[in-house]
């Protein structure tokens, strides 16, 4: 099987490809911020809680 | 003599619930009938819209035959629901919700009696104006009858569930309340519809009905044991 | 029963168990993804019927479990919410609603790219593509009222009742729309219909649902985490948690 009969799958390659490529890009898009958010919000508290403490002392 | 202690003791201690009901219907009855100008609202409406559609189709006769049911039913849906916020809208605005919900008596009792009272000031008197505009409609005698029909068993349904709706979005102040109503309540219409326009549709053709409707009476039992909950305990959110 | 259940879903319990889960379903979500993409996409055998295209099948049927699945369990948490006030299952049953969303349109999309060339249009009143739809309103609704109230515990109260009785109704439509389907138009090819299902096949649609599950899992879990961390960030725990590496110093 050839590359490009694989990626031509008998006809059918463009929704086939269309399908994957839209699920792919949907669940990563719904992964990626939170990440980040996760990240920001973590250094954001340590930050706070830093400064409190030097506060204290 | 004893007896009648007995009997003034208990109605002192536990007012009865059928007399809470009433008086909840009674009262919300009255409300609107002193602003009675504005129940013809929701009819004006359902009848423009029916109209729209020859105006927007076409109005031979078979083609209008053909969508009466479907038609009226989306007509009836939208006009009820436009009406919908009327259930708690003034009682909250000018505190008597909050009253309500204090009172001794299930909450849900007194839900399911303003729903009452709104389905007798809307969802009725849009069940009587159906079958003229289904005969504008040119639907036949039978389908009329079976119109009728599920309008009494759907109908109600329609106000049951828009009191679960208008329960939860009744403290926004937003104003975004009519959209987000609909936005809410318009998917959970969607059996009544598909039942009773169904109905209608098979009835004109001549077919066999009964199945519809029992499965409209079964929705309305349903949903008179479960909405009046739902929107008891959605109340109380809102106004918390 | 309750003190436990509290103490189950306490947030910094909560915290830890979800640390926990995110790591190791991410990786049987890794491992789940690339078995089965090689299965869905070079190890199953074309349909004799639709051909290639039943590939799409892989994406398009797991999507539709999630996207009951998910519905589910935003009930479930709701539940949890309502009954028993816990802050944890509030944020999962927010944090699920827009992946709920999201799994609906993907089967929604799905779809209608299959049904493009099975059935030579892109969308059809097929039952189950109506019913989908119908999720779809149901998940916006759950999402608009939780941001139209402004107060976060009486928005996920309020929506944990609409979840609720979304719930209730989701099989009342999913029936009527099949009625309904059925009566006006005579069954042609279903989509999700499995249509001879062999070995490869089959294999191909566990792995993909299951992986499909896996991200949900994390991707969830992740987003509660946040949401629970962010509201949390005056209490103890957090403290000890982010600010305890600092006292050593």
């Amino acid at each position: 099987m050839s590359v490009n009969e694989f990626f031509h799958m008998g006809g059918h390659g463009f929704y086939i490809w269309v399908s994957y490529g839209l699920a792919l890009v949907l669940m990563v898009t719904a992964f990626i911020p939170p990440i980040f958010q996760e990240r920001k919000l973590i250094k954001q508290i340590t930050r706070r809680l830093r400064r409190e403490q030097r506060e204290q002392s | 003599m004893n007896d009648v202690t007995n009997i003034a003791k208990t109605t002192a201690i536990e007012p009865s619930l059928g007399r809470a009901f009433m008086a909840m219907l009674g009262r919300d009855l009255t409300l609107a009938y002193r602003h009675r100008a504005q129940l013809a609202n929701p009819l004006v409406f359902f009848t423009i819209v029916v109209s729209l559609f020859p105006l927007g189709l076409n109005p031979d006769p078979d083609l209008l035959r053909t969508i009466a049911p479907g038609v009226i039913w989306v007509a009836a849906l939208l006009a009820a629901m436009l009406s919908l916020d009327s259930i708690f809208r003034s009682d909250f605005d000018d505190g008597t919700l909050e009253q309500i919900l204090l009172s001794p008596h299930p909450l849900s009792l007194l839900v399911l009696a303003k729903t009452l009272a709104h389905w007798l000031i809307t969802g009725l008197p849009l069940l009587l104006l159906a079958p003229v505009l289904g005969g504008l409609l040119d639907m036949s005698g039978e389908a009329l009858g079976v119109l009728m029909i599920t309008g009494a068993l759907g109908t109600p349904i329609l106000s049951l569930i828009g009191s679960i709706g208008v329960a939860l979005t009744v403290g926004l102040r937003s104003g975004g309340g009519g959209v987000l109503l609909s936005l809410l309540v318009l998917p959970l219409y969607i059996p009544v519809l598909i039942f009773a326009a169904n109905a209608v549709g098979n009835a004109a053709g001549g077919f066999e009905v009964t199945g519809q409707l029992a499965i409209l009476g079964s929705l309305l039992a349903l949903s008179v044991g479960l909405a009046p909950l739902a929107a008891a305990a959605a109340l109380r959110i809102s106004l918390n | 029963m309750l003190a436990w259940l509290h103490r189950l879903a306490s947030p910094k319990r909560f915290h830890g168990l979800a640390g926990f889960f995110i790591t190791w379903c991410g990786w049987g979500a890794l491992v789940l993804f690339a078995s089965g993409l090689y299965y869905s996409l070079f190890n199953s055998p074309p349909d004799y019927q639709q051909g290639e295209s039943i590939r799409i099948m892989y994406i398009h049927v797991p999507a539709a479990w999630n996207s009951m699945f998910i519905y589910i369990t935003m009930a479930i948490a709701s539940l949890f919410v309502l009954v028993w006030r816990i802050k944890a299952a509030a944020a999962v049953a927010r944090a699920c609603a827009p992946l709920g969303a999201m799994f609906t349109f993907l089967a929604l999309a799905t779809g209608s790219l299959w049904g493009k060339p099975m059935w030579g249009a892109w969308w059809v009143w097929d039952a189950r593509l109506t019913s989908e739809l119908i999720l779809l309103f149901l998940y916006l609704g759950f999402m608009a009222l939780q941001s139209a109230i402004e107060d976060k515990d009486a928005a996920a109260r309020a929506a944990g009742v609409l979840a609720i009785v979304g719930i209730i109704n989701i099989p009342i439509i999913y029936y009527s729309v099949e009625w309904w389907n059925t009566l006006h138009q005579g069954a042609t090819i279903t989509l999700s219909e499995k249509p001879k299902m062999n070995t490869d096949m089959f294999i191909s649609l566990i792995l993909m649902s299951l992986a499909f599950k896996f991200y949900f899992v994390v991707a969830v879990l992740r987003k509660a985490r946040n949401e629970m961390l962010e509201r949390e960030q005056n209490s103890q725990w957090v403290k000890e948690m982010l600010g305890g590496s600092d006292e050593r110093k």
